[in-house]
């Protein structure tokens, strides 16, 4: 009798080529998936060994981490960035591996767009050397992040040496309030279990919150599995996955479709399949969340005051969240509701798509961002920016005083030189709140699309539900 | 890839949990400072005050731990991202092999990837370490990866475990990437089997136009 199965192992079964010693397997990978930050490591790490890509075609990769976000963006932000682009464009050329670059209306960040393209498909394994390729979970795929000796591994034989993760369950569960979102609900997952709940496993998320989500808000929840210290975060194959990905440029066609889709939707996981672990958050009644530290477990609900570092029981969390509040010159005592904000930023593989914009959009409509904020919306991919326009959800944001950019990762990660300056602080929709994340010195406070929209107007971090209720 | 097999050294206790990558080597650092020279700016949040100066209570700045080549960190340590810097960080910086109760597990594969040896203790083993190296006249450590024993300076032994495959490859210093080719025969089968039960897998290669794709050239 065959045992009951996870999505996890059948997708795990379905690409294992071979059994290695002392139980490490080598896994086939579908799709390695690179950017303009590694292309340059990876691809002439590879030339040195002496070894060449095996499958070019199962590859691709875009320009997100260095390009400009500036309007019309004719120039990099930061010309020592010039590098990434120009080699890692030639590099990508001579291997013959898919390059999604500016100006092809393709572009974006990684984990936007190949969803977007079909490059993220259900039932398959993806890496790319981006710690949020968990992001891609939520089509039912085994997605994770990679350093660049191992790209270079998957681009030679197009496999990984792996031993299988732990499996937990995530039973999300209950409806969540409006101005309530994805970002709330994986942000007090990490608050109520901590950063490292989810550290050797791949988590699988499901019950009655999570059937009812978008795919947007899927990833949104996949894409912070990284940050429950878990490399995977997945979900099983519905008719909305299904729905999402047909059509798609690389997602299969004409008689292919049917077949693939029968094959994605048995990869839901068997009824009294096994996990290591599971760990259970009810929703009704979840507050909107918004981190008041420096580590994703350092938030609360709006309403909710931050800690004290002397209610901790232990010492070296103490001394922690005592460092970050004395970085991010938070009292400890007191919600963060009405803390005055220097910036406002909306973007982001965690947040940057055409829901997140209608999200806060619903909230900027027919106001004024307050006197001394600068507020930015980076769509997630040049799709996405397209579809806002088509809407008019550029011009909601224009006419409030956002600056309405080019896609990429941006203020994320602030590696393109657009940074936060030191001591100021941004309330953000991105996915790290680490010391300097945004800029030398800059204060992070991670939230929602809607949090951020409503703060932005405020000048202070402030509540959506209020804003909406408007 | 640079073997492992034993190292003694000065060991730092850093005594602090969630260690995450961007602490390890801010990213502007980890972008524009070539592999190599990333050494100094290792821990450069934790290592620097504001005005650039030294900061007295970090530990890999005391007198007594100059030149430490083993690292004794807290739980989750290299949390974060995948950039493999962190790794090179650490390398340049002297450190041949950390230890910790947990790490973030795609920093713990990209340090096995260099031959850094990242190794695992319990807490309360790290916490003795702690103590011992506080208390030792001179916190000297020695790490033992083909007998898995890491000897604490008051002279305690303690045993880790290791994967296996990890452990031969570091001991012996060997290529991953022809190590994986020699399953070339099994990769091909896979794939010749795979065509015909997932053909919409595998993509036609990108024609010279997906370089300059744009709406401009479209008609």
């Amino acid at each position: 009798m065959n045992q009951p199965r996870t999505t996890f192992d059948k997708i795990w079964d379905s690409h294992v080529v071979t059994r290695l010693s002392d139980g490490e397997e080598l896994i086939f990978i579908d799709r390695l998936l690179l950017h303009d930050l590694t292309l340059k490591i990876v691809l002439p790490d590879l030339e040195a060994r002496g070894h060449s890509v095996m499958l070019p075609s199962q590859a691709a990769a875009t320009a997100d981490h260095v390009v400009s976000s500036a309007p019309g963006r004719e120039m990099l932000s930061d010309s020592r960035t010039v590098d990434f682009v120009h080699r890692g464009r030639d590099l990508a050329m001579r291997h013959g591996i898919r390059f999604f670059d500016v100006g092809d209306p393709r572009q974006g960040i990684v984990h936007v767009i190949a969803p977007e393209l079909g490059l993220t498909l259900p039932g398959s394994t993806i890496t790319c050397t981006d710690s949020h390729t968990c992001t891609q979970g939520a089509f039912g795929a085994l997605a994770w992040g990679i350093g660049t000796t191992d790209a270079a591994h998957v681009l030679a034989t197009q496999t990984m040496v792996q031993r299988r993760p732990a499996r937990m369950k995530v039973v999300l569960s209950g409806t969540p309030q409006p101005g309530v979102g994805a970002k709330d609900v994986i942000l007090a997952l990490i608050g109520r279990y901590g950063a490292s709940a989810g550290a050797g496993h791949v988590l699988e998320f499901m019950g009655s919150y999570v059937d009812a989500t978008t795919m947007e808000e899927r990833m949104t929840l996949c894409n912070m599995a990284i940050e429950f210290g878990a490399r995977f975060g997945l979900i099983a194959p519905d008719a909305r996955t299904i729905d999402y990905l047909a059509g798609r440029e690389f997602a299969p066609g004409g008689a292919d479709w049917d077949r693939a889709a029968r094959l994605w939707l048995d990869l839901r996981g068997d009824d009294d399949a096994q996990f290591d672990r599971e760990l259970e958050l009810d929703i009704t009644g979840l507050q909107p969340q918004v981190t008041f530290g420096t580590g994703l477990d350092h938030v609360a609900g709006i309403d909710e005051p931050v800690p004290a570092p002397s209610s901790l029981p232990d010492a070296g969390r103490r001394d922690r969240l005592r460092e970050a509040l004395t970085y991010m010159d938070v009292e400890p005592g007191r919600p963060l509701e009405g803390l005055a904000v220097d910036w406002a930023f909306i973007g982001s593989c965690a947040n940057s798509r055409l829901s997140d914009l209608r999200d806060a959009a619903a909230i900027v409509r027919g106001g004024r961002v307050a006197d001394g904020v600068r507020a930015w919306v980076v769509p997630g991919s040049t799709s996405v920016k397209r579809a806002a326009e088509a809407e008019g959800l550029d011009k909601v944001f224009l006419a409030a005083g956002w600056e309405w950019r080019e896609s990429g990762c941006s203020l994320c990660c602030a590696i393109n030189g657009e940074v936060v300056p030191s001591g100021q602080r941004c309330i953000s929709t991105s996915n790290r709140n680490f010391v300097g994340r945004q800029g030398a010195g800059a204060r992070t406070h991670v939230a929602s699309p809607a949090m951020v929209a409503a703060s932005a107007l405020a000048g202070s971090i402030a509540d959506p539900r209020k804003a909406l209720a408007r | 890839m640079r073997a492992f097999t034993a190292h003694e050294g000065i060991a730092a206790p850093l005594r602090l949990d969630d260690v995450n990558t961007d602490v390890i080597i801010p990213t502007n650092r980890a972008i524009h400072v070539a592999k190599g020279s990333l050494g100094r700016f290792a821990f450069e949040p934790l290592r620097y005050d504001e005005g650039g100066r030294e900061r007295a209570d970090f530990v890999l700045n005391q007198y007594r731990y100059a030149g430490a080549s083993i690292l004794v960190a807290g739980a989750n340590f290299g949390c974060g991202s995948s950039r493999e810097m962190a790794a090179w960080a650490l390398d340049d910086a002297g450190i041949r092999c950390v230890i910790a109760p947990s790490f973030g597990d795609i920093f713990f594969q990209n340090c096995c990837k260099i031959g850094l040896l990242a190794l695992t203790l319990p807490d309360d083993t790290v916490e003795n370490v702690w103590d011992e190296l506080a208390r030792a006249a001179t916190p000297r450590m020695s790490v033992d990866l083909s007998a898995l024993r890491v000897t604490a300076p008051e002279g305690t032994r303690y045993t880790f475990g290791f994967d296996e495959g990890r452990r031969d490859a570091l001991l012996h210093g060997l290529d991953d990437i022809g190590q994986t080719l020699r399953h070339a025969d099994a990769i091909a089968r896979f794939v010749t089997t795979d065509r015909y039960a997932r053909p919409w897998n595998y993509l036609p290669a990108p024609g010279p136009a997906s370089h300059i794709h744009s709406e401009k050239t479209d008609t």
